[in-house]
């Protein structure tokens, strides 16, 4: 019977001495014991996540980079394009400027040329005229002496105008 | 040379350890070959004698004189206050002292009937109690004391033997059991734990008290968690006894009244199962210790410790199952009275 039956005395010292375990045990043992634990536990978490972000902020820079190379790459080709452009255009417009000045400078010889030509036979045409003015003046006054000498006269007449 | 001398060392330690066991076999054979030699051998008094608690620990027997520690004897009443002396002046219950004898079951009886008092001494158990106590206290403090200077630092010596453990019951025991608030009740299951499996492991020692193995002990730790499921329940907790969800309506006057039996079921169940694991365990050994002085044959002796030394190395199994099955349980108890009702 004595196995079955819990004696008070034993249940008193049980409940005061495991109560009072449970109190200097958990204030002195488990709680600095599970603290450092927890700590420990954070403190590899917060090294593993930096670990992580570093990896990302790694890759994001390596992307990064890349990308800037890439676009450095479309900005070099961009600027040669441009440029081919920019030599094509000019060189056109030289050419086209080029054409353009030479047949002004054709046409205004061709111009000037005229000109010349109009205003020698005017001139020619002037002299002509007041040589043959002359001539027939000559003629005339001759005509009025004899024949033979006005032909003389003529030939004359004609060699001077020769040494023009 | 340095493995021949580990080899030595080894050699040493084994033969130490040989020489301790033999000496503590043959401590424990004196004791029963007094018993013996009493007059008949009673092998259920002898097994009671040493499962049960008692007013003096006794250790052995050499010859024909035992050696025992006399423990204080506590007792109140309201009419003579508290009184406190030694068990010693009983005389093994052969003389009377302020009124009080000593019966021939060990318990305390006042020699007028009519007087009332409580019995508070220091008996076997309680002075197993208060050593464990000391022991814990010691063990786990100065364990805890490296934590509080670094807490970063990793766990060395006695730190990575205890640390393993306390994570153990934190993570396998108290966590998934209990759920998000088991913060809490941590320090109540590590102790309990612990209690439990350093009680357990003592009381195999030779002379030791079967502390974990006495009812009061184990209705003691099954009323702790009974008090608190019900001081940390919740109203679904309570929901779920006064209205169990999923049963018709017919059946609710018979599962209500279970229900509420549960509440007590639950902590009853934690009492017997520590109780009877650890004495029964104890009762093994005993009896086939016993058998020897029985058939009056060390021949049989042989036989039965090989089988006692298995029987010791399955209670230092069972030792370590009981712990972790009462805070498992412990654990199951509270989680339910703290969950959260959507499941």
């Amino acid at each position: 019977m004595d196995l079955i039956t819990p004696g008070f005395g034993l249940i008193f010292w049980q409940t005061v001495i495991f109560l009072a375990l449970v109190f200097v045990l958990s204030k002195y043992a488990w709680k600095p014991m599970l603290n450092a634990v927890k700590e420990r536990e954070s403190s590899i978490e917060e090294s593993l996540a930096a670990a992580e972000k570093a990896k990302e902020e790694m890759s994001k820079l390596q992307s990064d980079n890349e990308k800037l190379l890439d676009e450095a790459r479309l900005e070099r080709d961009k600027i040669i394009k441009e440029a081919l452009a920019t030599a094509n255009n000019i060189k056109d417009e030289a050419k086209t400027a080029a054409s353009k000045i030479s047949g002004k400078m054709i046409e205004d010889a061709k111009l000037a040329i005229n000109n010349e030509k109009q205003a020698a036979l005017t001139e020619m045409k002037n002299q002509v005229a007041s040589l043959s003015l002359e001539i027939a003046e000559r003629l005339l006054r001759q005509n009025l002496d004899d024949q033979p000498k006005q032909s003389q006269l003529v030939d004359q007449y004609l060699n001077d105008l020769n040494i023009n | 040379m340095i493995s021949l001398g580990r080899i030595a060392s080894n050699k040493t330690l084994i033969i130490r350890t040989l020489t301790i066991v033999l000496l503590l076999c043959s401590s424990s054979l004196k004791m029963f070959a007094a018993s013996g030699g009493d007059g008949e051998f009673n092998p259920g008094e002898m097994i009671m004698h040493h499962v049960t608690d008692a007013h003096e620990w006794h250790l052995l027997d050499i010859g024909e004189t035992a050696v025992t520690i006399p423990l204080p004897i506590i007792l109140y009443s309201s009419s003579k206050g508290l009184e406190v002396f030694m068990s010693g002046k009983f005389h093994h219950g052969e003389t009377s002292y302020q009124g009080y004898s000593m019966n021939a079951a060990g318990h305390v009886v006042a020699e007028d009937p009519n007087h009332e008092f409580y019995d508070l001494s220091i008996t076997k158990n309680v002075a197993a109690l208060i050593l464990g106590a000391i022991l814990m206290i010691v063990l786990f403090v100065s364990v805890a004391r490296p934590y509080k200077k670094d807490p970063s630092a990793p766990p060395k010596g006695l730190q990575s033997w205890v640390e393993p453990l306390v994570l153990y019951v934190k993570n396998e025991i108290v966590k998934p059991n209990i759920g998000p608030k088991y913060e809490r009740y941590l320090p109540y299951m590590l102790t309990l734990f612990f209690f439990i499996w350093l009680g357990n492991l003592l009381g195999l020692l030779p002379g030791a008290a079967n502390l974990t193995g006495n009812i009061a002990v184990t209705m003691v730790l099954a009323a702790i968690t009974l008090v608190m499921t019900l001081f940390s329940s919740n109203k679904h907790y309570w929901a779920h006894i006064f209205n169990p969800p999923g049963v018709p309506l017919l059946l609710k006057p018979i599962m209500i009244p279970i229900e509420i039996l549960g509440i007590f079921t639950k902590p009853f169940s934690l009492m017997l199962r520590l109780f009877v694991a650890i004495t029964a365990g104890h009762i093994v050994i005993l009896s086939l210790i016993g058998l020897a002085f029985i058939f009056h044959s060390a021949w049989v002796g042989v036989g039965t410790s090989l089988v006692v030394l298995f029987i010791n190395i399955i209670e230092l199994l069972v030792a370590t199952i009981q712990a972790y099955v009462f805070t498992l349980f412990s654990s199951m108890y509270i989680g339910m009275a703290v969950a959260d009702g959507h499941h």
